[in-house]
């Protein structure tokens, strides 16, 4: 079996109040799966409940074989985590603090030293080890929090929101870190609402809404599902008055659909790259040709259009009622 | 459904941990003075009030006034309070003072989720917390009690006898209860308000409430229970079941249980029956052959109280448990 967690309707619920309505996933051993959507979701509360620290109301997840309900200490020995605005304790310094969490996690002395020693490394943290923590800024923070899942030696490593609030800089050198987990074979469970990013580093995406999981698959596969094709081309160009350019450009094979932006701008959705065609289509038409363009599918775009799909859904419902 | 793993699992690491903190924190720095600066003063006073009895305290211990040692704990010499009183305030506002923020503490640093997330239960974070906050009193009130009795030693000019020992370290360990009370009582509190200032507020809103308001409620509590019988009233007494009830009532605070457990240990002789049942049969007999109440005796006396004050600090406790296990770790 490849699949580290799989989730099977799992559900949360505070009273009457439905946070993670049944949803199932499976994330595969190495792959690097994005958890996104809007703030209360439900992605936080699902990474709770597959550390065993929040209680499962109804339905089933394993984690690396275990439950985390019954056994979240076999589940947290071999998971690492780094919550949202990860907090350490301001008096202690860095290399004190993984040392608490270090001894926790029990690691004998010995080992705990050269684990932190070599993660702090990592993390670009060692000449700052001895200062408090309190003197630290907010993506020294996430990377000490990095470091702590890599001094776990952690299977699965659940970064949630990892990189918000951090500058470019900062940024980037996380997702870095990241992408260094992702190469020594370290599952990684990433939440966040920055879309660029999520795209850059995920192999397979979840999108949330509502406490469900209303998408599921790679970016291909949702920009297919969502956006009728992967690519966006984008033709700007004046034919002779006359000629239907928009009914040429929709004869073209392989092309999804044909939106007029402006009177001489037209958007192709297609399932591969049309320009040759495109371009070929406005010459035929006696055009003149002014600029060419192909957008690879962008999780920005199918996140807007799954919402305004909904929005138009919901309209529709209330129209016909 | 069973857990797997032990519950204790790192309760070692967190105790010593958190022991590090108290030790480290500069509330310990206050926490030192205090327990250096009171004994000091209140036993200044004490011996004074002795030495004014006597014509110097020389000849007070060369009379070698039966339990002098005790006495110097509980005499106290306007304006200043006794030993004892001194610690009646102390106690609670150290116990208050090193549990106050220890939860809600650790979810506005947002530690809370990090540690959880290590493979450790709660029940080890929240009792290696307590632990250690009982052990932070503990070595507080021991120094507190090495002090008093160096202090004493060095100015009364001979050594205490044994029983006096024994009494005074009886009296130790009850007084680390009733700061155990107040401090799984500010845990609580810290489990139940997010916010420190306001479980810091609440524990000594309690704190006040039990220890000036209370008794003094008691007494009207107590008639509006069980009105005064005429027949009692007549004959100027008071009425038995009022009376009982004034004292229950008066024991749901831990000042009243620790002082009704105190005062026989560290005063003998005392003898204030009100009611007449075990307790007050054995004062009598004391109080008749006017001599001094054995240790063992002063045993049986104090133990209803004193295993109410172990018994209160687990309750408070077992709360605060119960609690955190049901709570989010996120707000």
């Amino acid at each position: 079996m490849t699949d580290v967690i799989s989730a099977h309707g799992l559900t949360k619920a505070y009273g009457t109040t439905t946070v993670v309505d049944g949803i199932h996933f499976d994330v595969a051993r190495g792959e690097i799966f994005g958890l996104l959507g809007p703030n209360g979701a439900g992605k936080t509360t699902t990474i709770l409940m597959m550390l065993g620290l929040t209680d499962v109301t109804s339905g089933e997840i394993r984690v690396l074989g275990h439950d985390p309900v019954r056994e979240p200490l076999a589940v947290k020995r071999r998971v690492g985590y780094l919550p949202d605005l990860v907090g350490f304790y301001d008096h202690l310094s860095a290399r004190e603090n993984l040392a608490y969490t270090g001894r926790l996690m029990g690691l004998a002395r010995a080992e705990c030293e050269s684990r932190i020693e070599q993660a702090l490394a990592r993390v670009h943290l060692l000449d700052v080890a001895e200062k408090r923590t309190s003197t630290f800024s907010r993506g020294m923070r996430q990377r000490l929090g990095l470091a702590e899942i890599l001094m776990k030696r952690a299977e699965i490593a659940i970064l949630d929101e990892p990189t918000s609030g951090l500058d470019p800089q900062s940024t980037a050198e996380f997702l870095e870190l990241i992408g260094e987990l992702k190469r020594e074979g370290v599952t990684v469970l990433l939440s966040s609402h920055l879309l660029d990013q999520v795209q850059r580093m995920c192999d397979r995406v979840a999108l949330f809404q509502a406490g469900r999981i209303v998408l599921l698959g790679t970016v291909a596969e949702l920009a297919r599902q969502m956006l009728g094709g992967g690519f966006v081309v984008e033709v700007e160009g004046t034919v002779p008055a006359g000629t239907e350019l928009e009914q040429r450009l929709r004869a073209i094979a392989g092309v999804t659909g044909v939106e007029q932006v402006s009177a001489d701008r037209y958007r192709l959705a297609a399932d591969r790259d049309v320009r040759p065609e495109a371009a070929r289509a406005v010459v035929a038409a006696n055009g003149a040709l002014r600029r060419l363009s192909v957008a690879e599918p962008s999780l920005e775009a199918i996140y807007t259009r799954f919402f305004q799909q909904q929005k138009a859904g919901g309209q529709g419902v209330r129209d016909a009622a | 459904m069973q857990r797997e793993g032990s519950p204790w699992q790192g309760l070692d690491v967190v105790f010593l941990k958190e022991l590090n903190d108290h030790l480290r924190s500069p509330r310990m720095f206050v926490l030192e003075l205090l327990v250096v600066l009171i004994p000091i003063a209140a036993l200044y006073g004490a011996l004074r009030a002795l030495a004014e009895n006597a014509s110097d305290l020389a000849t007070v211990s060369q009379i070698q006034q039966p339990m002098l040692y005790l006495r110097a704990l509980t005499v106290a010499r306007e304006p200043l309070l006794s030993f004892v009183a001194f610690l009646g305030f102390l106690v609670p506002l150290m116990g208050i003072g090193l549990s106050f923020d220890s939860v809600n503490g650790e979810h506005s640093r947002r530690t809370l989720s990090r540690i959880l997330a290590q493979p450790i239960y709660r029940d080890a974070l929240l009792f290696g917390k307590f632990l250690a906050g009982l052990a932070t009193l503990a070595v507080c009130l021991t120094a507190l009690w090495l002090i008093v009795t160096g202090l004493a030693m060095w100015q009364l000019g001979y050594p205490p006898s044994a029983e006096e020992i024994a009494r005074s370290l009886v009296f130790l360990i009850i007084t680390i209860f009733y700061a155990g009370v107040w401090l799984a009582l500010a845990m609580l509190f810290s489990i139940v308000f997010r916010s420190a200032a306001t479980a810091a507020l609440a524990a000594l809103g309690t704190w006040l409430f039990l220890a000036l308001l209370w008794p003094a409620l008691v007494p009207a509590v107590a008639l509006a229970i069980a009105p005064p019988d005429p027949q009692y009233t007549a004959l100027g007494l008071g009425t038995p079941a009022t009376l009982q009830w004034q004292e229950a009532l008066a024991r749901l605070s831990p000042n009243t249980l620790y002082q009704e457990a105190f005062r026989p240990l560290l005063n003998p002789s005392m003898q204030v029956p009100s009611l007449l049942d075990i307790s007050q049969l054995l004062e009598l007999r004391s109080a008749v052959r006017g001599a001094l109440l054995p240790l063992g005796q002063s045993l049986i006396l104090i133990w209803p109280q004193a295993v109410s004050l172990v018994a209160g600090t687990i309750v408070l406790f077992a709360a605060g448990y119960v609690l955190f296990q049901r709570q989010e770790v996120r707000a």
